[in-house]
């Protein structure tokens, strides 16, 4: 049913992510799908990484060791932007379309009065990818 | 097991190649404090964020509590600065240009910011629109027709002197009575002085030690980080706070003080043009609207906003210039670049001699002034240059950001102050020298055709400069204040955005809160220039090891 399932990952909140993870490899067990963790990183040295080759190759080591720990097919992609903080949903957005996933794994918060203001990473994906999209909840 | 590491389109870089990392315990945002205020989040660095925050309002208080007090004290402070320490800003701003100078021949020009196999953010349009439209942009505009039209003046009417032997007139060097040719160069020659090689040198020292600290060091992007040569990892103390917090300091209050006079400086323009009243409600509705433009750019952020506006202007810019150019009288006014451009470098060792001069008040009252205004604005300034040139060669760097804008100016202040000297000299129209600074722009496009199109594009462009400097500060702010993350929480730059014009309407309304902040922003211009001396040392170190690292 799905081949390559997307689980964007943001490194400096890994701990949170337990329940997105857990369920991603789930689905790639399940229907023999490749998991590809995206990360989106500044340009600029960041608490996680102190430049984007040093961030790519963290993420790499993560998608390596999620592979090992849950016996699946992983891969990686490190998107440098020059404004995360604004740019992130056009980056994964372009990240889903541009290797083909069919399937978006994604963690995100619980709806607040935030996001009638601006939406969460989630929403905005879900919005404007083909792909389908299942939202974990924290 | 496959490592993708693809960069998405965009042109946005792979990284990265070799490059000499500062090896430090310290991980950046482990100061900053997250958490979330009602729905949205935030992610401040502490004590940085609190204490400028802070220390905004308390300043802000004081001019309004006690407004002549604090406007005799910044006075006070501004006048001891620029007069007493004029011989320290004019000696260290050469020794910034020769520094620049130096690094464009070194073999150390070679390294390039971000690794070895680093690639261009950004093209070189897009990159040189908002290293302008941060720069001057807005300067351009005002001083572009009255600056050498003030030089001029003074210098034919030669020199005086008063009874206690010190020079009265406000004329460069030895003035030029009664020669009118002559006081066209030495007024042409005194303008690019002050918005040629010596500014784009201090925003490139402030750029170059911010990129290299943190794009080859893996040092935060923040100001302090170009202190770590000198001060080790106490630079993540007190000593980084003071620091940083001085620049916010300076960014803040000068861009609030350019946003509240350049509402007083577009009312001119509107009341001029279609006769909208001239007055505090007008203003604090310019200053708002500014605001909210400035507000959405930020909330598009780095490329959907401050570029595309960037760009935007510096198209408007040149199509006005080219128009300004082909109208006037083209061939008097390529000759007067071209002599210009002599002019000044003939005299640019005597007009940039720190010790023994005799013209005290163009000394000093012009270009230690000056050289204080640009210091105080180069963290600004330097730091959002350093945002977007993450993939340059020092060289290239350099050359870009000292000659390329040195030499648009020279050219800028050619085509709008030559036309307007042409119209005095040959044409006896007299009516942009005689205006107020605000208004002499608009008066000399005024007998140019099309002249309601053309002063149109000249407010389009005064209001969209000042937006671009509002949202590119607000990034800076915000950047430093967030310990150099720049992936905080998108509502904190906004933030600050609101932040900036609310101070700016606050001391627009106060009886000259805005002239004794001004003065206070140039004061800070004297520690910083210290500051910057030391960033040489720290440039030079950092590329020596980088250099040395490649091998």
């Amino acid at each position: 049913m799905f081949h390559k399932i997307v689980l964007p990952v943001d490194l400096t909140h890994a701990d949170k992510l337990g329940k997105a993870l857990g369920l991603a490899a789930e689905l790639a067990t399940r229907y023999g799908a490749e998991v590809c963790y995206v990360g989106v990183t500044a340009n600029t040295p960041g608490a996680v990484a102190r430049n984007p080759k040093d961030y790519s190759d963290r993420l790499a080591a993560f998608a390596a060791e999620q592979g090992h720990e849950r016996g699946i097919n992983t891969t990686s992609r490190t998107i440098v932007s020059h404004d995360p903080s604004v740019d992130t949903d056009r980056h994964l957005i372009e990240a889903v379309k541009d290797l083909g996933a069919d399937l978006v794994v994604m963690a995100t918060h619980l709806p607040n009065a935030g996001d009638y203001i601006w939406a969460g990473h989630g929403a905005s994906v879900a919005a404007h990818v083909g792909a389908s999209v299942f939202l974990v909840r924290d | 097991m496959t490592d993708e590491n693809v960069s998405a389109g965009d042109g946005i870089p792979t990284p990265d190649g070799a490059s000499h990392v500062i090896e430090t315990d310290y991980e950046i945002g482990q100061d900053n404090v997250e958490g979330n205020l009602g729905p949205f989040g935030f992610d401040i660095h502490n004590p940085v964020f609190a204490i400028s925050g802070l220390a905004i309002v308390a300043f802000v208080f004081y001019t309004l509590a006690l407004p002549e007090q604090a406007g005799a004290v910044f006075n006070w402070l501004f006048d001891s600065v620029t007069k007493g320490f004029d011989w320290f800003f004019l000696g260290a701003a050469n020794i910034f240009v020769i520094f620049c100078l130096l690094l464009i021949v070194s073999p150390v020009g070679s390294v390039r910011l971000g690794g070895t196999e680093a690639t261009p953010d950004y093209g070189y349009v897009g990159w040189f629109a908002m290293l302008f439209a941060a720069g001057m942009g807005i300067g351009l505009m005002f001083y572009g027709v009255s600056e050498p039209m003030s030089h001029f003046s003074s210098s034919v009417g030669g020199t005086a002197v008063g009874e206690d032997g010190i020079r009265t007139d406000w004329a460069p060097l030895g003035a030029a009575g009664g020669d009118e040719a002559q006081a066209v160069r030495l007024g042409m020659a005194a303008t690019i002085f002050h918005w040629g090689l010596h500014p784009w040198a201090i925003y490139a020292v402030v750029g170059l030690a911010l990129a290299l600290f943190s794009y080859n060091k893996g040092l935060p992007l923040t100001v302090r980080s170009a202190f770590y040569p000198i001060f080790g990892d106490r630079i993540w103390g007190w000593p980084g706070h003071i620091i940083d917090i001085i620049a916010v300091f300076a960014t803040l209050f000068g861009l609030a003080t350019s946003l509240g006079f350049g509402a007083t400086q577009a009312n001119a323009g509107l009341n001029e043009l279609f006769g909208i009243p001239v007055g505090e409600t007008t203003e604090v509705i310019l200053i708002s609207a500014i605001t909210a433009v400035a507000l959405v750019s930020v909330l598009r952020g780095l490329d959907g906003g401050v570029k595309v506006l960037s760009e935007i202007n510096m198209g408007l810019a040149f199509i006005l210039l080219i128009f300004v150019l082909l109208v006037g009288p083209t061939v008097w006014l390529l000759t007067l670049f071209a002599d210009s451009l002599l002019a000044y470098i003939q005299y640019l060792p005597a007009l940039s001699n720190p010790i023994g001069r005799e013209d005290v008040n163009f000394s000093q009252g012009w270009t230690s002034f000056y050289w204080a205004w640009w210091i105080s604005w180069s963290p600004f300034v330097g730091m959002f240059i350093a945002r977007v040139s993450r993939g340059r060669s020092v060289r290239e760097f350099v050359v870009c950001v000292l000659l390329i804008p040195s030499l648009v100016c020279v050219l800028w202040m050619s085509v709008f102050g030559g036309s307007a000297l042409h119209q005095v000299i040959n044409d006896g129209y007299t009516a942009a020298q005689d205006a107020t600074l605000e208004l002499k722009l608009f008066k000399m496009l005024d007998v140019l055709p099309l002249a309601s199109i053309t002063s149109l594009i000249g407010i389009v462009l005064v209001i969209v400069f000042f937006v671009t400097s509002s949202d590119s500060g607000s990034l800076v702010i915000d950047t430093i204040t967030a310990g150099g993350k720049v992936d905080a929480p998108v509502p904190q730059r906004a933030f600050w955005a609101i932040f900036e014009g609310a101070v700016a309407i606050v001391l627009l309304l106060s009886a000259g809160g805005l002239k004794s902040l001004q003065s206070m922003v140039i004061s800070t211009g004297l520690p910083f220039t210290v500051i910057l001396l030391v960033m040489c040392f720290a440039i030079w170190q950092g590329l020596r090891n980088e250099r040395r690292a490649i091998k």
